[in-house]
């Protein structure tokens, strides 16, 4: 005879331990460390502090060991822990321009105020796999310039700045509340506060996709890569009770203006536009297709026409996120046996009226 | 050389939970924000039906799989509460066990499988056969819980739609399935008007549910964690499917009776027995079948 199945309680728990023991591997090869994975695969952690919304490497370095290197699932630990966190206040605006640089590159300018800075990058490497690094043990050193690089390079935007070419960024008014995407669920029309933190912790992949199909012609801004700068920059904190801003901490970043053509339109000349796009430690990928998009998204502001998937903010901003679009694909997995009867009810019934109707029609003929 | 990961960070509310999970407050969330949810939930059970947008927090649990309920049944749970978890109308489903496990180790809460015994009840896809009581609540977890996505996608349209009362656009897609199939072929998470104003997701309960909501003595609330929506129908309040007077609302019915209480009112999964296909009928609602069951109901056992 049938019995319900029971035994949900046993499964989890069974189904845990197998998953642990699978994490770890074989155990005859030495157990990752939380170092090795925050030097060596620096980058996964970045990405992981960058979507999971947490500038801590020790963290995204669990998350990322915990998770066995599935690097959606490690920005979902780190985001759930994230939470649990208490706010003490909110940090003065990062100055991108007082950056210590590490890269810095303009597509716009053959050179120009403190110079091209190339740093470390994929860029121009061939990419050959290097069978030399399958074997190990290289310590590879890189000299050591005989002049540092300048403090404080202005923004290629600037530059622009001054000659009129480019629209204006001034600083929205301070006293105004900044909507806060962790604490409110969002609004749409999104102004561009909302948008840009929507797509800082939206989805890598989402956004290089989305930016790429704009190069593509669904809704072309005609971007040039402006400026591209990695860097550490300072994280400024005023107390209450200090009543002046002190310096709490030092984070690496990534950010990226994209300078546009715009034609101009009846009220505004032509000018160049600037698409922004930044991120925490160096992500650089993420961080170019986050200004395509963030440009695409302003297309209303310009009066252009907004016919493009990337142009559609509730499109791009109501999908960019990888922990709700992962949890949301997969509770497909959960059981829907309830629905399904639902959906057998309908059908059968459906079928009968179909085979009776086509009985009639068989006898009429 | 060793690293020292810091601990989950208590949140800054200082009710600590006599048997819950070291490092969280008792049920998880913090102090504030069960605050910030009870909030939206009185405002949704002041305004039945309405979708009040809320501050949803992400939890240790994915979204789509109850995130929205477990925040709801965090704001509102009690030490003294009794909880039951179900989904699919039965407590020992995966997610039900998992959920169940979550306030169990983060709220040390008594847990149950029987519904009469439960005050708080927070489910997927079903209600329970047993009528609930004034003294519970029936905590809904919510996919999608804009009645009106699948024939507007965009937010900004459908908040208009609701707030001007412009329902034309669900009663012609209604009729449609009359045109095209002669029925109306939704069979779950069929749309209902609350109290005469607002239409409203009741969840992906099958519509054999729907009419358990009408007047119902306890307090719905529907949770949606990933769309940042919470929900209530307050006891006692107008729950009405939506229909046309010459196509009136219709639930399933099943010629099999349950095979292992003889049940012939409550909602049936159906189970392949064999390779070939044969077929069994059990309640959906597990405690429900259990329950009769120990009264001595019996039924046929299904196929020899």
């Amino acid at each position: 005879m049938y019995v319900a199945v029971k035994g949900g309680d046993r499964a989890i728990e069974n189904s845990q331990k197998l998953l642990d023991e699978e994490r770890r591997g074989d155990p005859r090869v030495p157990e990752l460390s939380l170092d090795q994975i925050r030097e060596q695969m620096s980058l996964a952690v970045d990405r992981v502090m960058t979507e999971g919304s947490l500038y801590d490497p020790e963290l995204a370095a669990l998350a990322i060991k915990q998770a066995r290197g599935d690097l959606v699932e490690a920005i979902f630990l780190l985001r759930a822990y994230r939470t649990t966190l208490p706010r003490f206040g909110v940090g003065e605006p990062i100055d991108t321009a007082k950056m210590a640089v590490r890269r810095r590159i303009s597509a716009t300018y053959k050179d120009l105020p403190g110079g091209q800075l190339l740093g470390a990058s994929f860029d121009y490497t061939h990419r050959l796999l290097d069978f030399a690094l399958a074997a190990g043990d290289e310590r590879p050193v890189a000299e050591i310039a005989p002049e540092g690089v300048e403090s404080g390079m202005q923004h290629v935007a600037d530059i622009l700045d001054h000659e009129g070419l480019i629209e204006r960024e001034d600083p929205d008014d301070e006293n105004q509340p900044v909507f806060d995407l962790t604490r409110e669920s969002p609004r749409y029309p999104a102004d561009r506060a909302a948008r840009l933190q929507n797509l800082a912790r939206g989805d890598e992949g989402w956004l290089l996709a989305l930016g790429y199909s704009t190069q593509r012609g669904y809704g072309n801004n005609h971007p040039f890569a402006g400026e591209i700068r990695v860097g550490e920059v300072a994280v400024e904190f005023a107390p209450e009770e200090l009543g002046f801003p002190i310096e709490i901490g030092e984070i690496t970043v990534t950010e990226c203006e994209m300078v546009n053509q715009f034609k101009g339109s009846a009220q505004v000349p032509p000018q160049f536009t600037r698409g922004y796009g930044l991120t925490f430690g160096h992500c650089e990928r993420k961080a170019m297709g986050m200004a395509l998009v963030d440009r695409a998204l302003r297309a209303r502001d310009f009066g252009e026409a907004t016919e493009a998937p990337a142009q559609d903010e509730e499109f791009v901003m109501a999908h960019s996120d990888n922990v709700e679009a992962s949890g949301f694909v997969q509770h497909l997995k959960l059981p829907h046996y309830v629905d399904f009867q639902a959906e057998l009810v309908t059908v059968r019934a459906l079928r009968r009226k179909a085979e009776a109707a086509r009985a009639i029609a068989d006898a009429a003929e | 050389m060793t690293t020292v990961i810091p601990h989950p960070n208590a949140s800054v509310a200082t009710s600590a939970a006599p048997a819950g999970l070291a490092g969280y407050n008792f049920a998880y969330l913090d102090e504030q924000t069960k605050r910030m949810i009870r909030r939206a939930l009185l405002k949704a059970v002041a305004i039945p039906g309405y979708q009040v947008p809320f501050g949803s927090r992400e939890m240790p649990l994915p979204y789509g799989w109850g995130t929205g309920g477990i925040q709801v049944t965090a704001a509102v749970i009690g030490p003294d509460d009794v909880l039951k978890v179900i989904d699919q109308g039965a407590d020992d489903t995966t997610n039900a066990v998992s959920i169940r496990r979550f306030f169990a180790k983060t709220a040390g809460v008594a847990t149950t499988d029987r519904t009469v015994d439960a005050t708080v009840i927070q489910t997927r896809h079903r209600i329970p056969e047993v009528p609930l009581t004034e003294n519970q609540i029936l905590v809904y977890q919510v996919p999608i819980p804009e009645p009106l996505r699948q024939l507007e996608p965009r937010e900004a349209e459908t908040r208009k739609m609701h707030a001007l009362e412009e329902y034309g656009v669900m009663h012609v897609s209604l009729y449609e399935d009359i045109a095209k199939f002669g029925r109306i072929t939704r069979s779950y998470n069929y749309p209902v008007r609350v109290n005469g104003r607002y239409v409203m997701a009741p969840s992906p309960i099958p519509k054999f549910d729907n009419p358990k909501m009408d007047r119902m003595p306890a307090l719905q609330l529907f949770g949606a964690g990933r769309e940042k929506r919470i929900y209530a129908v307050p006891p006692y309040t107008d729950v009405k499917s939506l229909d046309f007077e010459d196509h009136p609302f219709e639930i399933e019915t099943w010629e099999e009776d349950c095979s292992l209480c003889g049940a012939q009112d409550s909602y049936l999964d159906e189970v392949i027995v064999d390779d070939k296909g044969t077929k069994m009928y059990v309640c959906s609602d597990s405690d429900y079948c259990r329950e009769r069951r120990e009264a001595g109901h019996q039924g046929d056992g299904g196929p020899k």
